[in-house]
């Protein structure tokens, strides 16, 4: 017989124990010396995850629906694979803006919203609340069933119990006050509890330990083995169908969809959460727990279906509640030792989960739902008080016990009627609304505040009306009628197969709808709305999380001095603790003194950042804002950085066209370098050809000299022919001489110009008479075609009159002797003039007629023909006619004679004449 | 401070993949029958087996990046 001041006094004990432990884990967290800093702890208090639901819930569901308890560890093992991916993000996120719970995350990541992490808040604690009530029901049944020992009695369902003497009330009284000693034990209110965590893995060894010792022996000392156990299970029908999946009414959908569920359960979960993300460490202990947190879930569930079936084949069916198979087992074995180990490994399942729910839902209320409402009602006073420590530490206070109350309340109204597995997965199903705002948040940039708060609402809308509206109408608070023909009789409104959906289990089905409603409506609402200036911020500081290294930057655009910025963080930290903090803020920006410390933006953002470890982003904010001297964005700024952005623009546009004139530069580099190397051909050509054109001269001079030097006695006549022979022979090389350097010079444009009126046909006639001596003696026509009067053109003389000379000169030394004919006339054209030289002569091939205006170009055949001319005269009067503007062509036939043309404009182009 | 490894994060995510795809239908109906493997039902055995695999690979995934250990952190599962 155990009596139940033993049963309390061993629990107390146990508790004291557990007080033990976090006392050592502060203590050692207080001189540096953290015993949770190492990864199995991390994983161990991670292993939160397996309440008493776990504990009693397991067997009672394996009982029910055979394998169908094991989804809800395979979800978190399949997730914590990608927890390096995914909560590593969440811790760097919660590290860097101290975040300091899953609804201070919410709000903080959509612009610290308070309005988002008010909401948060609420659906957390409705979800929740639920969950806590499984825990006192789990407690206070196994406590109700140990005191009943030897005999295995199961407490009469639906008598209700007078309060008094409920044993659930002082247990959930009990769990307030220990949960308050642990969680806000502290007077600075901070984020981290180190105690807590050592006493919650603790915990988790505790439990595995009990459930495997049950197990152990009700599979090796009462049965024999597995193998005795399935083999047993296996000839009664009743029990063999628990050995495999029911694929029949939702089977392998319910089966994912558990699994579906507890994986973002697992993610976000208030309690995972803060052991999770808030309580981590250090990154990389998430690696360790990668692989030893599913071990720890198998482990605890390998005993499961030989305690369901080993309880089954005891117990009459009906008599004893599955859910006890664990506590009550052990006791039909007359196992008292163990029995007490049983209901100790079942309380730590429970008191676990609730000292670490209640903080982390605790914290919440007060950051994100009461401290909101109180600085923005009643600012003013608020902030003036001298230390709000201990305010924030009663708020919490008060909602530990106002969670427990509620829990307790959820327990005699509707606790009856659930088995343990149904409320928790009511629970998963609230918590799983926060997926999509979470997810969201971190991977996509898009997503809005209003978004957020639309998909929450919907969700939790949806969630309450197909799951937490419906137990409550099983408990009848509500008529069943709303369950059995839908909300004002509308058959598509019916809760459990809402629009007509059948063939999903009830769970299912709300996680469905829910999450369709959630995403679609976050989705929907975030694309077609805008974001604010601090949601965008934020939104890229999140999702770029591991791009960026240090605390964020301050958004402050005003500051507040050192003497209230200290004030204010003394009133929420505590003295000792704001000092510490200016201290270090000072050492890490290298000045001697916190009176140093310059009164800046940054010290604005340092203080709201420290601040939201304690009261949460989006009431530091406004706390931070009742000191600062905000500066508005005045037109100074805006301009500087309009400024910025269009020197930016500038800038590039700059660059562009710097590399496209470095290419139209290049490529005319290259145009040049042909262009030299061309020429330089030219020149070398030249040069040859002029060589060649010297030497003809000088040879007959010199064969002529050579003759009357070695024959003096040549006759009288003879020697005048050589001496004329001579003569002729040097004029034509001086011409020569002269006629190069004149080309050189026009080339080199370093000719001499002169400018003046000139009146083409006096020059023209001039010209005629200067060469008329010529064409006498070849016996050459000539005929003059002018017009009375031309009008005088600004243009060089001398040049001309040496086009014409030359012109004429070929078109004597062309013609035929004695019959040649040629014409010489001059049109005056409406904006220029023209001169035609034509003579009835051989003609020039139309394929030469561009060549003989090249350099030393003769046409016929040089060999037979005696070279008339120097071969520089058309090049020398082409170069002349476009210096003035003009042009200069031939048009002929081979045998009909040829017509020289030039042109002259009459607006001389001659600028800068004399050049 | 570890920097962050991609292909470690890639191997876990497709241990995820894996994990979704062993665990769920279809592959699990392959083992949803009647039977035992050593004293044990087929499915329990699939299903335990499978998970044990997973935090194997799991294990063997991220021991791969881990740091030393520091001598006063021994190594304990």
């Amino acid at each position: 017989m155990l009596l139940g001041g033993v049963i309390v006094l061993i629990s107390f004990a146990y508790l004291g124990v557990l007080f033990a432990v976090a006392y050592i884990g502060d203590q050692r967290a207080d001189r540096g010396r953290s015993i949770i800093a190492r990864p199995e702890i991390y994983a161990l208090s991670m292993a939160v995850y397996a309440t008493s639901w776990t504990f009693y819930g397991s067997v009672g569901r394996a009982a029910a629906s055979g394998p169908g308890f094991l989804p809800i560890y395979l979800g978190p093992t399949l997730v914590v694979a990608l927890g390096w991916v995914v909560l590593r993000k969440m811790i760097r996120i919660a590290k860097v803006h101290r975040i300091t719970s899953i609804a201070d995350f919410v709000a903080a990541r959509y612009g610290k919203s308070a309005l988002l992490g008010g909401l948060v808040t609420l659906i957390a604690v409705v979800g929740i609340i639920p969950y806590i009530a499984l825990q006192l029901k789990a407690v206070s049944t196994s406590f109700e069933v140990l005191l009943q020992y030897p005999q295995v009695l199961m407490a009469p369902k639906g008598q209700a119990v007078a309060l008094w003497r409920d044993s659930a009330l002082y247990i959930a009284l009990l769990l307030a006050a220990f949960t308050m000693v642990f969680g806000t034990r502290h007077l600075d209110a901070t984020e981290r509890h180190e105690g807590m965590v050592a006493a919650i893995a603790f915990e988790s060894i505790v439990k595995l330990l009990a459930f495997l010792a049950v197990g152990a022996f009700v599979t090796y000392t009462v049965y024999d083995g597995f193998g005795d156990l399935v083999s047993r299970a296996a000839q009664d029908p009743r029990l063999a169908r628990m050995l495999t999946l029911d694929a029949g009414t939702h089977g392998y959908g319910s089966w994912a969809s558990l699994i579906f569920l507890s994986g973002l359960a697992f993610l976000f979960l208030p309690r995972q959460f803060q052991v999770g993300v808030v309580e981590n460490v250090n990154e990389d202990h998430v690696a360790k727990a990668v692989w030893l947190l599913p071990l720890y879930l198998l482990a605890i569930n390998v005993f499961v279906l030989p305690i369901a079936i080993a309880g089954l084949l005891h117990f009459p069916a009906g008599q004893v509640d599955a859910d006890t198979f664990v506590l009550a087992l052990p006791m039909a074995y007359q196992q008292e030792s163990l029995a007490l180990l049983v209901f100790i490994g079942g309380l730590s399942a429970a008191t676990g989960m609730v000292i670490v729910e209640t903080i982390a839902l605790s914290t919440m209320i007060c950051n994100d739902l009461v401290m909101p409402v109180l600085l923005r009602w009643r600012a003013l006073a608020i902030a003036h008080r001298a230390d709000l420590t201990g305010v924030v530490l009663a708020i919490r206070r008060g909602a530990i016990v106002l969670l427990m109350m509620l829990g307790y309340a959820y327990y005699r109204v509707a606790g009856e009627a659930y088995a343990l597995v149904s409320i928790g997965l009511v629970s998963f199903a609230a918590v799983a609304q926060f997926a999509p705002a979470m997810l969201g948040g971190m991977y996509w940039r898009r997503g809005t505040r209003n978004g957020a708060l639309a998909g929450l609402t919907l969700g939790f809308m949806v969630w309450g009306y197909t799951l937490l509206l419906p137990s409550f109408a099983k408990s009848g608070w509500l008529p069943i009628s709303f369950v059995e023909q839908g909300a004002l009789g509308i058959t598509l409104l019916k809760p459990l197969a809402l629009f007509g959906l059948g063939g999903l289990d009830d769970i299912s089905h709300a996680l469905f709808w829910s999450l369709l409603a959630n995403t679609g409506a976050y989705v929907a609402v975030s694309l077609l709305g805008r974001q604010g200036m601090s949601e965008r911020t934020q939104a890229l500081l999140f999702v770029d999380a591991f791009r960026r290294e240090g605390p964020p930057g301050s958004s402050w655009r005003g500051s507040a001095s050192v003497q209230e910025t200290s004030a204010l963080l003394a009133r929420f930290l505590g003295p000792a603790r704001a000092e510490s903090a200016l201290a270090d803020y000072a050492r890490q920006r290298a000045l001697p003194s916190v009176q140093q410390i310059r009164a800046d933006t940054e010290l604005a953002g340092f203080s709201e950042n420290l601040l939201a470890g304690a009261i949460g982003a989006s009431s530091a904010r406004v706390v931070v804002a009742s000191v600062v001297k905000e500066e508005p964005l005045g037109m100074d700024d805006v301009l500087h950085i309009l400024d910025e952005a269009s020197q930016v623009i500038a800038y590039s546009h700059q660059l562009e066209e710097k590399s496209r004139e470095l290419e139209a530069a290049s490529a005319e580099l290259r145009a040049a370098n042909e262009r030299l190397q061309e020429l330089d051909r030219l020149k070398d050509d030249f040069i040859s050809t002029v060589t060649h054109e010297l030497r003809t001269p000088l040879t007959s001079i010199r064969a002529m000299a050579e003759i009357l030097q070695s024959r003096p006695d040549l006759e009288l006549d003879r020697r005048q022919h050589f001496v004329s022979v001579i003569v002729k022979e040097s004029e034509r090389l001086t011409r020569l001489i002269n006629q190069v350097l004149d080309l050189a010079k026009l080339e080199s444009g370093g000719a001499d110009w002169h400018s003046g009126d000139v009146d083409l046909r006096a020059l023209v006639e001039d010209a005629v008479a200067s060469t008329a001596a010529l064409f006498r003696e070849r016996g050459v026509k000539l005929a003059l075609e002018l017009p009375d009067e031309v009008p005088l053109l600004r243009s060089d003389r001398d040049r001309l009159t040496q086009v014409l000379l030359n012109l004429l000169s070929n078109a004597a030394k062309f013609s035929p002797e004695g019959r040649g004919e040629v014409q010489v006339m001059l049109n005056v054209l409406p904006s220029s003039l023209r001169v035609d030289v034509k003579d009835n002569g051989i003609g020039i091939d139309p394929s030469y007629h561009e060549a003989i205006f090249e350099k030393f170009r003769q046409v016929g055949d040089t060999l037979t023909d005696k070279p008339q001319g120097t071969g520089l005269g058309l090049a020398i009067s082409r170069q002349i006619i476009q210096r003035l503007g003009g042009r200069l062509w031939v048009e002929s036939q081979r045998g009909r004679g040829s017509v020289f043309t030039f042109t002259l404009p009459r607006e001389a182009p001659l600028a800068g004449g004399g050049a | 401070m570890v920097a962050l490894r991609p292909d470690q994060s890639e191997r876990l995510v497709a241990l995820f993949a894996l994990g979704c795809l062993l665990l769920t239908y279809p592959l699990l109906s392959l083992f949803n029958r009647s039977g035992t493997v050593f004293g044990i039902p087929i499915l329990y055995a699939y299903l335990f087996g499978a998970w044990a695999l997973l935090i194997a690979l799991a294990a063997i995934a991220v021991s791969a990046r881990q740091p030393p250990r520091p001598p006063d952190a021994p190594t304990q599962s």
